[in-house]
């Protein structure tokens, strides 16, 4: 396989764990002032606050003075926070996740990481919180919760080189990042959360839930919804890193991605919900599909990103735009329906990709060539779920998931190499008889039937409820021998054209008018 | 479209107060391993009755990623005739994505596949070719054949106005008599129309119209206007 991907943990700034010059129970007066202060806005529900210490102190003083260590830890700074139970799990969040982003954690942290995640939607699931937490927050557990897991995954799948010692810890701790464990979890906030309730209620104007980005302007709490909420994003991506798509795109289902909502309202969730609906719906061949949604996501990261260069998701923002392209050149190589595309986005297509999706469309060997190479840029991290087998013989299995994906996605591909040929025709001729046609394809009648045949099973995919929906750009019928092609009209917006002409013209007259009286 | 077969249908048929159950539990519950030995034996139901589930098949072959020494390869081998019955639905790619590559190496897993890449490429003879030499796989399950005779009309129906005899025969592997038969009950119950081919000497079969074999039944988009934008221009009307 062509494949160069590298699979390992992609953090930004790793660095091996030493215990020199760092001391856990060492705190800074900076960070006694934040903890301190990001406590109180907590408790008086100060969102504003919360969000700008969140957002802004802890990543300027992540970068000034813990840049390759971790912060303090959580037992040095309770003292500062009346020892609160509640804080500490929120505190611990944050520390674990500055640990990945920054250092290489070792085996007792990714445990300890889980424990703490226990504690926390325990927490939540109980009710008994009474926070107004930023929903930026919010999605950054549930988003850490599901990395942590892929992250967990990729690590224990790579048995070559364990120690012994981690191996005892693995047996030991069997239900650290346990598939069934993460999965219920997430389900867990779903359903207690009542959200897919809230969201049907609101859609028949009984509850407020999208109109207030999430937050509970009646004294209640917004931890527990939103955080239901954003599970069904989790659940979407988990499912797609098990390669479940169909089941994954059910979870989602109860959100509308046609509309805004709460999902758009932190740009990190936005980015992860549409990129891995466009993966399933890649996977699962409904390309129009994809191609519709990756272009909305991708005009709006055009226009908006120069306003997240300061903010630490900017380099992640970056990354995933980088990989909707490619998934946008592979979805048009298989379904070329370019004028979904917008202006824009089409521009920076070919810019990135226009001469690789030129070879992808031959389906030669050096195409599935870069089928491969695309995919395997662009993919998510697919994870092994369940644990290695000690007894066997212990080997690296953790691109085992992956290699499997991209095998089934290379196979789809060249059951559809055929397509391009009869595309390529078709656009040319409006009838042609089988033979001709065949001749000029150089193959016998019978294949190209097959061939016609092939071309209008997968350009017309079928839907949830059964429904045929087309996705072909060029289109025919035979009739008995005769190929005919069907013109495609583009639809003419005569009703539009119309009604602005009218308000135009009602415009010119309150214009006229006006200068009458003066 | 011509499409008559119940099991055609993925939304859940519950047959049974069995079936009520299951699809209950994959609902509500579906992270569990308890519940396999329970999904496994609604496979079977599913084999037995004619009916089919893939919300409930797909929770099973996860279940089976998360515990791959519990998995069962004949119930998974069902799970995957059952998929190749819902053709056009691509639940037969689905349900590979979530069955590990070693397994899928296994030969009746091959054959599977193979006899998966046939129908997506329209191979009918190659297809029922590879069917009759491994009738111990797919006849283990009623109602196969018509599922894949019913799927071969899809494509068709999708393709062609008319088709020529020798190709109906070929995609649905009915000929001779059986086939005069086959031909009279459609016409009789589905629409079909014979006619005799102009200089040729087998009929042709006109299919039932739709909007991808007949064009001009596309309905037309984008033509209508909704009323919300008239609602714009009514203080000008007005």
């Amino acid at each position: 396989m062509a494949s160069t991907y590298d699979y390992e943990d992609t953090a930004n700034h790793q660095s091996q764990q030493t215990d020199i010059g760092y001391d856990p129970n060492f705190v800074p007066d900076s960070v006694k002032s934040f903890v301190v202060h990001l406590y109180r806005h907590i408790r008086e529900k100060n969102v504003y606050e919360i969000h700008q210490m969140y957002e802004g102190s802890f990543q300027t003083l992540s970068d000034r003075m813990f840049k390759e260590s971790p912060w303090p830890s959580v037992d040095a700074i309770s003292q500062y926070v009346d020892q609160d139970h509640v804080f500490c799990l929120l505190y611990q969040e944050m520390w674990f996740r500055h640990l990945y982003a920054r250092v290489s954690p070792t085996l007792k942290q990714r445990i300890d990481s889980w424990d703490n995640y226990c504690s926390l939607f325990s927490v939540v699931l109980h009710g008994v919180v009474n926070m107004q937490l930023p929903s930026q927050w919010l999605w950054d557990m549930v988003d850490e919760f599901v990395y942590q897991f892929q992250s967990f995954c990729q690590y224990r799948a790579k048995m070559k080189n364990k120690t012994e010692q981690e191996i005892v810890l693995l047996k030991q701790f069997d239900q650290a990042w346990n598939v069934y464990g993460v999965l219920n979890f997430l389900q867990a906030l779903v359903e207690k959360s009542q959200i897919i309730h809230i969201l049907e209620q609101e859609k028949e104007g009984l509850e407020q839930f999208t109109a207030t980005d999430g937050y509970d302007y009646n004294g209640g709490s917004n931890v527990l919804k939103v955080l239901g909420y954003f599970s069904m994003v989790g659940l979407l991506r988990v499912h797609c890193l098990l390669g479940d798509y169909e089941t994954g795109l059910k979870c989602l289902l109860p959100i509308d991605i046609s509309r805004q909502g709460v999902y758009t309202s932190v740009i990190g969730s936005h980015i992860t919900t549409i990129y891995h609906y466009g993966f399933a719906n890649l996977m699962l061949r409904r390309y129009t599909d994809a191609i519709r949604e990756f272009n909305k996501i991708l005009l709006y990261i055009y226009k908006t990103k120069q306003y997240y260069q300061k903010s630490p998701q900017y380099e992640q923002i970056l990354k995933k735009n980088e990989q909707m392209y490619a998934l946008l050149a592979l979805s048009l190589s298989l379904c070329p329906q370019v004028k979904l595309v917008e202006e824009t986005v089409n521009s920076q297509l070919r810019e990135k990709y226009g001469e690789k999706m030129t070879r992808m469309q031959r389906h030669d060997e050096e195409a599935f060539a870069l089928y491969d190479e695309l995919f395997s840029y662009a993919c998510p991290k697919f994870i092994t779920p369940s644990p290695p087998v000690f007894e066997e013989r212990l080997v690296n299995y953790n691109q085992d998931a992956y290699r499997l994906q991209l095998k089934l996605f290379l196979y789809e591909v060249k059951q559809q190499q055929s397509l391009a040929g009869v595309r390529t025709f078709l656009k040319v001729y409006s009838t042609i008889s089988v033979g001709k046609l065949a001749s000029y394809m150089e193959v016998d009648e019978p294949t190209l039937r097959t061939i016609l045949m092939t071309y209008k099973h997968k350009t017309h995919a079928v839907d949830p409820d059964g429904k045929v929906i087309s996705t072909a750009d060029v289109d025919f019928f035979l009739d008995d021998d005769m190929i005919r092609v069907i013109e495609s009209k583009p639809a003419k917006q005569y009703g539009d054209y119309f009604l602005r002409q009218i308000v135009k013209l009602e415009g010119v007259i309150t214009d006229m008018d006006r200068i009458k009286l003066e | 479209m011509v499409r008559e077969q119940p099991q055609q249908q993925q939304q859940q048929q519950p047959v049974s107060q069995m079936s009520y159950t299951v699809e209950q539990l994959v609902a509500l519950n579906p992270y569990n391993p308890d519940i396999l030995p329970d999904l496994e034996n609604y496979v079977n139901e599913q084999v037995s009755s004619q009916t089919y589930s893939l919300d409930a098949n797909l929770c099973l072959l996860r279940l089976y990623q998360f515990e791959p020494e519990r998995m069962s390869t004949q119930i998974v081998a069902h799970i995957l005739v059952k998929a190749l019955m819902a053709m056009p639905a691509p639940d037969f790619s689905l349900c590979l994505f979530l069955i590990p590559e070693r397994v899928q190496m296994e030969e009746q897993f091959k054959t599977l596949i193979v006899l998966s890449h046939y129908l997506e490429t329209a191979r009918f003879r190659q297809f029922w070719d590879e069917a009759a030499k491994s009738r111990h796989i797919v006849e283990v399950v009623p109602g196969f054949e018509q599922a894949i005779q019913a799927y071969a009309i899809h494509v068709l129906s999708l393709t062609y106005q008319k088709v020529p005899r020798p190709v109906l025969a070929e995609a649905i592997n009915i000929e001779g008599l059986s086939l005069d038969k086959f031909l009279e009950h459609q016409v009789a119950n589905s629409g079909w129309i014979l006619e005799k081919g102009q200089g040729r000497a087998h009929q042709l079969i006109i299919l039932p119209r739709n909007e991808f074999n007949h064009p001009e039944l596309k309905k037309g988009t984008g033509e209508s206007v909704p009323l919300q934008h008239i609602t714009r221009i009514f203080p000008i009307l007005g």
